[in-house]
């Protein structure tokens, strides 16, 4: 039971009950490095999806006026701006190969400034909180490897909404039901790549097998950190992390908090036989009380 | 670029994954910024001085590629010793007629060169009295000479372009570019040994900009000066340098090429000027060189002319050339504004474009809507410019009253791009073929079905008349095959109506195919070929993996499918690659001709050691070494000597509303810029008081232009939902400006409300002895739509460059309050009052270009 | 201007999503599940042992308390096709879906039994109905706190451990909150019983909630969840120490009553509430898992 609530998994497709031969796990590497704050995939997402607007609300939070994952923004691209004195000698600029290469990070006189952009999304989790506490099935993993939401059985409990421990899946206002990202399950039923990647001009959003991707990444941030860009990390990349790794994972330049993301995510269910179990000793502690005060009490 | 050409900065962002330096220089840190490896912060309107001080470093540090400005630029070339420069007139060239405010250019000339009448400016430097046609030089890229000029290829002479332009760029140096800028000298000095050292045989630094350089009364000149850098450093024709335009609308390169322009005709052939008697042979005699490609002119000319009038179109009648329509003086369209005003242009059509949000001084704008007769707005939305007479901010401040315009007002609606096939020209001159995805619905039509049965109509409507003045439109080929339920003409028809036709009817496949005897037809010249072989080849669209790295089966590029324009440059002057690393083109002893993976920019066979015989026409007169074979010299020009309005090197010069006195020259602004006194139209005073912070207008990624593609959409609308400012911290606490709160931003133009984002990203400068504090104004929003605010456009005067009657929009002067702005007729008091201040109540005259006013220091 | 990121939060923003649900729906349907549990229990205990008018009351609030909570959980969902929906499948992962069943079962069985008793048809079925929820009881007092516990809430989540026993101890007290309201004090020994034992349950749990639980006890003793965790405890330890001195005095037995059920009601809206603050400040989120990071 346990290595079906928390843990690496090898074939989390498999595991979900789908013959052998099933295609492979497809996932996100989405590598903020170069992401580049255009929001192309979050017009492209609603676009393809016909999600509904979100709001004319300027938030103020830099370049940000989306604010937040919800039922009705299913990519966000979160902006963060840093200014800190310099620390370091400026770039030697003049050996063209040894320029800064990656991050959003560019000097100034006499300063950083760093204006952090960065595209997030459902995760896609190998442990999916929201898929597991779904009481009615509307929530499921796909032959992808990917979870999504059948608008048609969800009934809107709302029971995923807190179990996502990345604050994603949400009910949409004036409809009730769940809505997040599905990774574009149509598109990659027809061969297609999800809408959002597909509208990235930096690849910032690379989509593909989800194997293959956390190898990219690997390298990636091995690059980056040999060329001086020491922040450089990635998240959710970990299938030994508490959700047993994402399927949508990320290049980040900072801590993960710093864009609005848990540090260190735990499904909820890996802890679900530790709750029967207290409920069990709690409910026959109750049963105990009520016997006994029948039982020994006066009358 | 990352802001407003997202799609192309993916190949900076490949570029900077292999090893590339990228550096953005603009005033405010933006999303390209944050990708750079070096942001340069600076001053707006001071890009010369910056671009002058790196063309002073290469000078004065002995950094230019040598063989290559020896072998490709005028470099060597002498002037005449009539010249005056700058630095001896005090910020004027020789030449200059305060009583125009314009420049006689004879005095530019190369030495015993005769300056022949460059194509496009035939008044230019002649005694025209007309002061309309004085305005209107302007029209086709520019080779004037006739003669190739005298050499001195030790440099040395003091009169070579060399030195000429060494002394003219003297005095920026890194602490004037500081005083100037506001860049600090180490800043610079980075910036300078990045450049210089990713030159040269082994490496090719690109400059890339947009209209952050050419919105300015000196924009060209911006150009220019990174044109001269580019040359000194040999950085053009060569695979990785060059300086790139990135353009602006959806196939904005297209609508020059193809013009939507009032002075030029398709491939930049000059506009007819009225006033003059000229035959087709006079035209081009005064308009073509007679060396180069240009040289060829009359082929073009008349390839155009049996395009549009077919078989009307002989040689007895000169082949219809006095069917073409005249202009007698600039007819830009804020010279046609103020035309509006003054009564004398009663009917406008508006065709995908929304002046009264998109062009500089709404105000001016609304008045000139206001004073038709009748309006045609054809659009995708219900923009500002067709309901301004209900909701003109002028009719809530009581300017102007509904009841009073007479304005009528046609709405026809348009199909978006997605509903219509045909091509996009984008910004490096590639044609792509759009295919049709959706059916239009209700009555929105395609524009070329609204122009295509428009003129069906006049000409049904014509039919039988014997005025001669009927007959250049009677005459003209109107017989386009028309296709499904709404009779739409066949955009692919009309392609290949502009590729052109033999004597055959077969497609052309090359420009060098045009006769000028009338045997060929052609739309636009530089479009010869897009149809060849009967193939749309804009359409093609082969992965750029299944061909070489240079793609040239993808799309289809003027001319010949080029993609790098003088391409012979990437080559020694012997025909080898400069080095391994940048090799493109190289002569081919064997075969005896150029190869590489791009067409080569000269004939095919012309060897490097070819000499043209004495008296050669055309190309024919070109070397084997003259790489630029558009001018009549084959060289790139550090110096212009002849074509330009504003002088032959650019000049750093303030902008009209400027903070601080000109730093460089007792000459405040650029002396020949265009100005439209009116009321409403008044620049501020220098260092004003009343006015003491630099703004400057710009784009979001998030909104198009005028906003007519994004604002009433809602996926585009809520990401950037209102009108803001951004201000520094510091301007922030200066002025009580709260984030999020609002500021009143006000000029002598207007005043507008926004909602104020203060970040770390705006910076304070100094620069000319003192803090400069820059607000940024995205102008993007108007009253309609979704996300609704009031317009960054209405703060700004119009004031144009002279060469191509752009408007300064990228750098002026403003007060910024905290809180909304008054309504009503308090609004125009407020803006009055200012006015008052600032000592701005004369009448509507003012800001005379005569540059002799160098007290008010205009 | 553009606030800076502090304590590595995105401009404050919360991390998660708070829980959907609507107040008081969800708090009155987990009171009122967890007191139908508990007096169905009570009920056949008393029945069993002689306490007739005990047991009808735990009878009828059973399947009142049912019913009520099933209507509660379908106003939560908006239309009763949704709360069928819940049962078109058994999920064990999901603590809704396994209470959904639990709440279903225990709602038809304390229905039927209701139903026989009011009719007097079928009286051997009743009974078996009856006894079937009162071993399904236990279950229906805690298994809400699964519910709460199997989620990313950092105050519920961490509390899994505690939680049953508050809502076991609370659904006690408001089961015999009941008992004492209804039952003539003669009958009522066993209630009063309960209550303290039940109140005493609470109070440890909850207590350690608030000390075991590190920052993720901190919203149960804050704001408004804390001033309704507080009014709960008073309301209920008010109501078992009147309960536990009633004596005879039927006044005060349905003083203490009302005070149980009350102080059970506030106390869930209580743990809701706390679940919600946490949820919607990062801190909640962030400070801890960055701390268990560290630790790793
Ligand atoms: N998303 C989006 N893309 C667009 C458009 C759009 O509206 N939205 N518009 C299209 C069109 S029509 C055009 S023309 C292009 C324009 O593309 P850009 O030229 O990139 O657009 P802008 O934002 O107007 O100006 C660019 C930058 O110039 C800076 N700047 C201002 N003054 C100066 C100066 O004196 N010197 C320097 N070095 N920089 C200065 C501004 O701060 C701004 O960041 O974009 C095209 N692409
Ligand atoms: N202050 C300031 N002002 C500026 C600039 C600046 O940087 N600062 N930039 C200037 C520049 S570079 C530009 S290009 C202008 C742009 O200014 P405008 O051209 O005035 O503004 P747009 O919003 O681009 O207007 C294009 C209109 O065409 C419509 N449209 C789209 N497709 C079609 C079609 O197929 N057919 C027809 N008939 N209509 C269509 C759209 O709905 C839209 O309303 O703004 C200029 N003004
Ligand atoms: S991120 Fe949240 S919504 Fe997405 S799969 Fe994981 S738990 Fe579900
Ligand atoms: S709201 Fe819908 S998707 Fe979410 S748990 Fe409930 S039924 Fe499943
Ligand atoms: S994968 Fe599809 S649904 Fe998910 S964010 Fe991208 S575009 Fe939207
Ligand atoms: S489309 Fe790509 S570059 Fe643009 S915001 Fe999204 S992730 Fe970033
Ligand atoms: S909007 Fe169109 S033209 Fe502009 S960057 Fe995107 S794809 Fe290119
Ligand atoms: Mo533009």
């Amino acid at each position: 039971m346990s290595n079906h609530l928390s843990g690496p998994v090898e074939d989390v497709t498999g595991q979900s009950g789908y013959p052998a031969g099933h295609p492979p796990r497809m996932g996100f590497f989405t590598d903020t490095s170069v992401c580049i704050g255009c929001k192309a995939c979050e017009v492209a997402c609603k676009e393809w999806n016909l999600v509904p607007e979100s709001g004319m609300d300027l938030l103020g939070s830099s370049y940000d006026n989306t604010g937040a994952l919800g039922a009705d923004t299913w990519r966000h691209v979160a902006f963060v701006e840093q200014v800190r004195p310099r620390e370091s000698a400026p770039v030697d600029l003049g050996m063209p190969a040894v320029g800064r290469p990656g991050g959003q990070e560019a000097a100034d006189a006499d300063r950083d400034v760093t204006w952090l952009m960065a595209s997030d999304v459902c995760k896609h989790c190998t442990h999916a909180a929201c898929l597991d506490v779904c009481p009615t099935g509307s929530l499921f993993r796909t032959e992808f490897g990917t979870v999504v939401v059948q608008e048609d059985i969800c009934n809107g409990c709302g029971y995923c909404v807190p179990a996502c421990p990345y604050g994603v899946i949400d009910i949409r206002a004036g409809d009730g039901r769940a809505w997040k990202c599905t990774l574009c399950y149509d598109r990659l039923r027809g061969g297609l790549e999800p809408a959002c990647a597909k509208a990235c001009p930096t690849d910032s959003i690379q989509f593909g097998p989800w194997d293959e991707l956390r190898g990219r990444a690997q390298q990636r941030v091995d690059h980056l950190r040999a060329s001086g860009v020491p922040r450089a990390r990635l998240y959710g990349a970990d299938p030994d992390d508490g959700v047993g790794g994402d399927g949508a994972f990320f290049l980040l330049l900072d801590e993960p908090e710093v864009y609005g993301l848990p540090p260190d995510p735990v499904v909820t269910t890996r802890d679900l036989p530790a709750m029967w179990r207290a409920a069990g000793v709690a409910a026959a502690t109750a049963a105990a009380v009520m016997v006994a005060a029948f039982l020994g009490g006066r009358r | 670029m990352a802001e407003c050409h997202p799609v192309g900065f993916q190949w900076v962002m490949e570029a900077k994954q292999r090893g590339a330096v990228v550096i953005h220089v603009d005033p405010r840190f933006t999303r390209t910024s944050a990708l750079a490896d070096l942001h340069v912060p600076l001053r707006a309107g001071t890009d010369i001085a910056f671009l002058g001080g790196l063309i002073n470093y290469v000078l004065q540090h002995g950094l230019d590629f040598r063989d290559y400005l020896l072998a490709y630029t005028n470099a060597p070339a002498i002037v005449s010793d009539e010249f005056g420069d700058t630095e001896d007139l005090a910020g004027l060239f020789s030449g200059f007629d305060p009583a125009t405010a314009s420049y006689h250019p004879r005095t530019w000339s190369y030495d015993g060169a005769r300056a022949a009448a460059p194509i496009g400016h035939p008044e230019m430097g002649a005694d025209d009295h007309d002061e309309r046609a004085a305005e209107e030089r302007l029209g086709a890229t520019g080779e004037p000479l006739t003669d190739k000029p005298r050499m001195d290829p030790t440099l040395t002479d003091p009169r070579c372009v060399y030195q000429i332009v060494k002394r003219h760029f003297a005095r920026y140096t890194p602490e004037m570019v500081e005083q100037v800028c506001g860049v600090p000298a180490d800043t610079f000095r980075r910036v300078a040994e990045a450049v210089t050292s990713n030159s040269g045989p082994e490496r090719t630094t690109a400059w890339v900009y947009s209209v952050g350089w050419t919105q300015h009364t000196v924009g060209v000149q911006y150009i220019r000066a990174a044109s001269i850098l580019q040359l000194l450093l040999g950085n053009i024709g060569r695979p990785g340098g060059g300086i790139l335009a990135l353009r602006g609308h959806a196939s904005i390169q297209g609508s020059t090429d193809i013009p939507t322009l009032f002075n030029i005709l398709p491939g930049y052939i000059p506009m007819r000027r009225a006033h003059r008697r000229q035959s087709l042979d006079e035209f081009v005699a005064a308009d073509a060189g007679r060396t180069g490609f240009w040289g060829n002119m009359k082929a073009y000319a008349v390839s155009l002319l049996k395009a549009w009038w077919g078989e009307a179109a002989q040689p007895d009648n000169d082949f219809c050339f006095d069917y073409l329509p005249r202009i007698d003086g600039d007819h830009g369209t804020y010279r046609t504004v103020l035309d509006q005003i003054a009564g004398t242009v009663k009917g406008y059509f508006v065709v995908g474009e929304n002046p009264a949000i998109g062009s500089a001084n709404g105000t001016l704008q609304r008045l000139g809507l206001a004073n038709l007769e009748w309006l045609v707005v054809r659009d995708l939305q219900m923009i500002e410019t067709a309901t301004f007479w209900r909701d003109a901010p002028e009719i809530e401040t009581g300017q102007l009253r509904t009841e009073a315009i007479g304005t009528e007002v046609f709405v026809l609606p348009a199909a978006a791009h997605t509903e219509k096939p045909g091509t996009f020209t984008n910004t490096q001159r590639l044609l792509q073929w759009r295919h049709q995805a959706v059916e239009p619905t209700g009555d929105q039509r395609s524009d070329l079905w609204f122009y295509y049965h428009l003129g069906r109509r006049i000409r049904d409507k014509l039919a039988g008349s014997t005025d001669p003045r009927d007959r250049p439109v009677l005459d003209l080929t109107w017989d386009y095959p028309t296709e499904g339920g709404h009779d739409e003409p066949s955009a692919e028809a009309v392609l290949r109506e502009i590729n052109g036709v033999g004597p055959d009817g077969a497609a052309l496949s090359s420009y060098t195919q045009l006769a000028d005897d009338g045997s060929t037809a052609c739309g636009c010249w530089i479009y010869c070929g897009c149809f060849a072989d009967e193939v749309n080849q804009p359409a093609r669209r082969r992965p750029r993996h299944e061909q070489s790295w240079v793609a040239p089966e993808w799309g289809w590029a003027w001319p010949d499918n080029r993609r790098i324009l003088y391409n012979r440059a990437s080559a020694d002057p012997q025909g080898r690659p400069w080095s391994a690393r940048k090799a493109y083109l190289r002569w081919d002893p064997d075969l005896r001709r150029w190869t590489g993976p791009d067409r080569p920019d000269i004939e095919a066979t012309k060897p490097p050691d070819f000499q043209p015989e004495p008296g050669a026409q055309a190309q024919h007169a070109l070397s084997g070494t003259d790489a630029f074979i558009m001018q009549t010299d084959g060289r790139g020009w550090l110096y212009v000597p002849t074509g330009l309005m504003d002088g032959p090197l650019p000049t750093h010069y303030e902008p009209p509303d400027s903070p601080v006195a000109n730093p460089l020259y007792a000459q405040q602004a650029n002396p020949t810029r265009q100005v439209y006194p009116h009321p409403d139209n008044r620049t501020h005073e220098v260092g004003s008081q009343v006015f003491p912070y630099v703004f400057t207008t710009y784009r979001l990624t998030e909104h198009h232009t005028a906003g007519g593609m994004s604002r009433f959409l809602p996926y585009l609308a809520e990401l950037q939902p209102a009108f803001f400012c951004e201000v520094s911290p510091e301007l922030a606490a200066e002025r009580g400006l709260e984030h999020l709160g609002w500021a009143t931003i006000v000029t002598a133009r207007a005043a507008v409300e926004a909602r104020v984002l203060v970040t770390p990203r705006m910076r304070p400068l100094r620069a000319g002895g003192r803090t400069v504090h820059q607000v940024g104004v995205p102008y993007h929003w108007g009253g309609n739509g979704l996300s609704v605010g009031d317009s960054g456009n209405d703060l700004l005067a119009a004031t144009l460059d002279p060469n191509v009657h752009i408007q300064e929009s990228k750098a002026a002067t403003c007060d910024i309050i905290a809180g909304r702005r008054p309504r009503g007729a308090d609004l125009r008091r407020l803006v009055g009052n200012y006015r008052v201040r600032a000592g701005l109540t004369g009448p509507a005259g003012m800001e005379r270009p005569d540059g002799t006013d160098q007290a008010r220091g205009t | 201007m553009v606030p800076e990121a502090k304590f590595g939060s995105y401009y404050g923003r919360p991390v998660l999503k708070p829980p959907t649900w609507k107040t008081p729906d969800v708090p009155v349907y987990m009171f009122l599940g967890g007191m139908a549990g508990a007096a169905a229990s009570m009920g056949v205990l008393a029945e069993l042992t002689g306490r007739p008018a005990l047991a009808r009351v735990g009878r009828f609030a059973a399947a009142g308390g049912a019913a009520g909570g099933t209507v509660f959980l379908i106003h939560d969902l908006g239309r009763p096709a949704r709360f069928l929906n819940m049962l078109r499948t058994f999920k064990p992962t999901s603590p809704l879906s396994v209470g959904s069943w639990i709440l279903a079962g225990f709602g038809t069985l304390t229905g039927a039994a209701a139903a026989t008793e009011v009719t007097g048809w079928l009286t051997g079925a009743g009974r078996l109905a009856r006894y079937g929820a009162a071993v399904l009881g236990p279950a229906m007092m805690t298994y809400t706190a699964v519910l709460f516990a199997d989620t990313a809430v950092p105050a519920w989540h961490e509390a899994h451990r505690q939680l049953p026993f508050t809502f076991a101890g609370s659904a006690l007290g408001s089961g015999a909150g009941v008992g004492l309201i209804a039952t003539p004090p003669s009958q009522a020994g066993p209630a009063r019983v309960m209550a303290v034992a039940g109140t005493a349950m609470e109070l440890v749990a909850e207590r350690r909630m608030e000390t075991r639980l590190g920052l993720a006890g901190e919203p149960y003793q804050r704001g408004r969840a804390g001033r309704l965790m507080r009014a709960g405890r008073a309301l209920t330890a008010a109501g078992a120490l009147a309960a536990a001195v009633s004596g005879r005095s039927r006044a005060v037995s349905v003083a203490a009553g009302l005070g149980l059920l009350a102080g059970s009601l506030v106390t869930r809206w209580g743990v809701f509430e706390a679940g919600r603050q946490s949820a919607t400040d990062p801190r909640y989120t962030v400070v801890p898992q960055r701390e268990r990071h560290a630790a790793r």
